[in-house]
């Protein structure tokens, strides 16, 4: 692998009261890969994104961010936002949430250009003035993926992000990320259920399970294997 | 009517209690915070009594309350599951303070009532200057923190994500309401303070899809109510806080009905 290390997880465990959730983590995750992250409910998946995002403290081990060109910047899609129907804010408002700092209220010039231009690559141009409480479930997951890339992340946290969308609006989606992820070079961790698509869009696996942790090319990844992990107490 | 220095006066105030409320309103809707700005009232309400009763302006005593008070409320809310069981527990306990500082300090009723419901009449040019200074300190604390707020307040999620200090800026957003809350007060009483408060910004955000949109349209539906209310309050010798509850009120439900129409159609 000649892409330098982004992201490195040594001995990593995290253990709530008398439980714990994973020991003994060790990954490595480089510059452009694309890494699906699964394993069945409450095996620690989205315990290990808060440790990953320093958002909990872990019992044993580190997570340590290898510092390459410009630093490690991380974009975050959660699966669910909660955004009720009369949520007011357009679209746009609602990616230029992300520009953040001690800057003037309002946003410059440049920051409506990036704001314009991440729009386009993720499609939504037409639908930068819909009140985003209206938009479909797609819509608004394009428009969460959006947000996330407006401040151009090199980490790309996909937690559970298409678990509630149909097949067709699924793909899109994700042939959009893996689009990105060729283009721009930008680091994926897809946590997903969905093994067919973990399959095709990902370069390499880490698969969570009761008894510890399994990754390797994708390849190597199998339903059968996912139920038999799940099994394995 | 202007002949008269409590009418200006009371205009003057109204007129940066509307500013005030519209900009702060547009955070308290976003946050969803309307029950916890209607019970940082009631400490408001209880602060005033107490400051009669210490011998303060009202005014003091309730920017005392209010702004430790809104430090506890954050700390203790900051588990949403159980803020609102926290909120009743604390508006309990500040009204029933309230009550029992009015006794000890001997005032009657009618002092209590101007307190609860505001006042017109007896709004000092003072009055109007120190409010004046607490705006200006609230608003140039929202500028400073206006981006994180802004992210903080229409999508938490992502806020606490990206690693925003959101606990801080809970309790700094808290303070600003518990200072906003004073000076509103001073006109509309503390009863009815959170009509301001949330009323202009909830309906202001069916019609404006910008957070600048919805502050400005906030700000001018703050704007009519109290102006119209004091003009109203002047010619027919009823309460201020009645004539800027109805018009508030009567534009929330304009705006939900003209919702509806939209998604009917």
């Amino acid at each position: 692998m000649t892409e330098p290390a982004i992201l490195k997880l040594e001995n990593l465990g995290v253990t709530f009261p008398n439980h714990p959730v994973f020991t003994d983590l060790n990954l490595t995750i480089h510059q452009g890969e694309f890494w699906s992250i699964v394993g069945k409910n409450g095996v620690g998946k989205t315990t290990l994104m808060r440790a990953i995002l320093h958002q909990l403290r872990p019992t044993t081990g580190k997570v340590s961010y290898l510092p390459n060109a410009g630093g490690v910047k991380i974009g975050y899609v959660p699966q669910f936002r909660n955004i009720d129907s009369d949520y007011p804010l357009t679209i746009k408002d609602f990616v230029g949430l992300n520009l953040t700092g001690w800057k003037w209220p309002w946003l410059s010039r440049k920051e409506h250009a990036e704001i314009e231009h991440i729009l386009a690559e993720t499609g939504l141009t037409k639908l930068a003035k819909r009140p985003i409480g209206q938009a479909s479930g797609g819509e608004r997951q394009k428009a969460y993926l959006a947000q996330a890339l407006v401040e151009s992340p090199n980490l790309l946290i996909l937690d559970e992000s298409t678990a509630s969308l149909d097949p067709v609006t699924k793909t899109e989606l994700l042939d959009l990320v893996i689009e990105l992820n060729q283009r721009l070079h930008l680091t994926v961790l897809f946590v997903t259920h969905d093994i067919p698509m973990a399959r095709k869009y990902s370069s390499q696996y880490l698969m969570l399970t009761p008894a510890g942790a399994e990754q390797g090319p994708i390849s190597g990844l199998t339903q059968e294997k996912v139920w038999e992990g799940e099994k394995n107490v | 009517m202007f002949s008269y220095e409590f009418m200006r006066n009371a205009f003057a105030a109204g007129t940066i209690i509307a500013i005030i409320c519209g900009i702060m309103g547009v955070f308290v809707i976003a946050r969803n915070m309307s029950f916890l700005t209607h019970t940082l009232s009631e400490i408001g309400f209880s602060g005033a009594a107490f400051g009669v009763f210490a011998g303060w302006a009202p005014l003091n005593g309730m920017l005392l309350f209010t702004v430790i008070s809104s430090v506890i409320v954050g700390q203790l809310s900051a588990r949403s599951e159980r803020r609102e069981a926290a909120t009743s527990a604390i508006s309990a306990l500040f009204i029933g303070l309230g009550i029992l500082f009015l006794s000890l300090a001997n005032k009657n009723a009618s002092y209590a009532t101007s307190i609860l419901f505001g006042s017109v009449i007896g709004i000092s040019a003072s009055d109007v200057q120190q409010m004046l200074w607490l705006s200006i300190l609230v608003l140039i604390i929202v500028f400073v923190i206006y981006r994180f707020l802004k992210f903080d307040s229409f999508d938490h999620t992502g806020a606490r994500v990206k690693g925003l200090w959101t606990n801080t800026l809970s309790i700094t957003f808290l303070v600003l309401v518990a200072l906003s809350v004073s000076v509103a007060a001073q006109i509309v009483g503390s009863l009815l303070i959170f009509i301001l408060l949330t009323l202009p910004a909830a309906t202001a955000k069916y019609f404006a899809h910008t957070v600048g949109g919805m502050m400005i349209l906030a700000v001018g539906l703050a704007l009519i109510g109290v102006w119209a209310g004091l003009t109203l309050s002047y010619v027919t010798n009823y309460p201020v806080s009645f004539f800027i509850a109805a018009i508030e009120a009567v534009f929330y439900f304009m705006a939900l009905g003209w919702q509806k129409m939209q998604t009917a159609e």
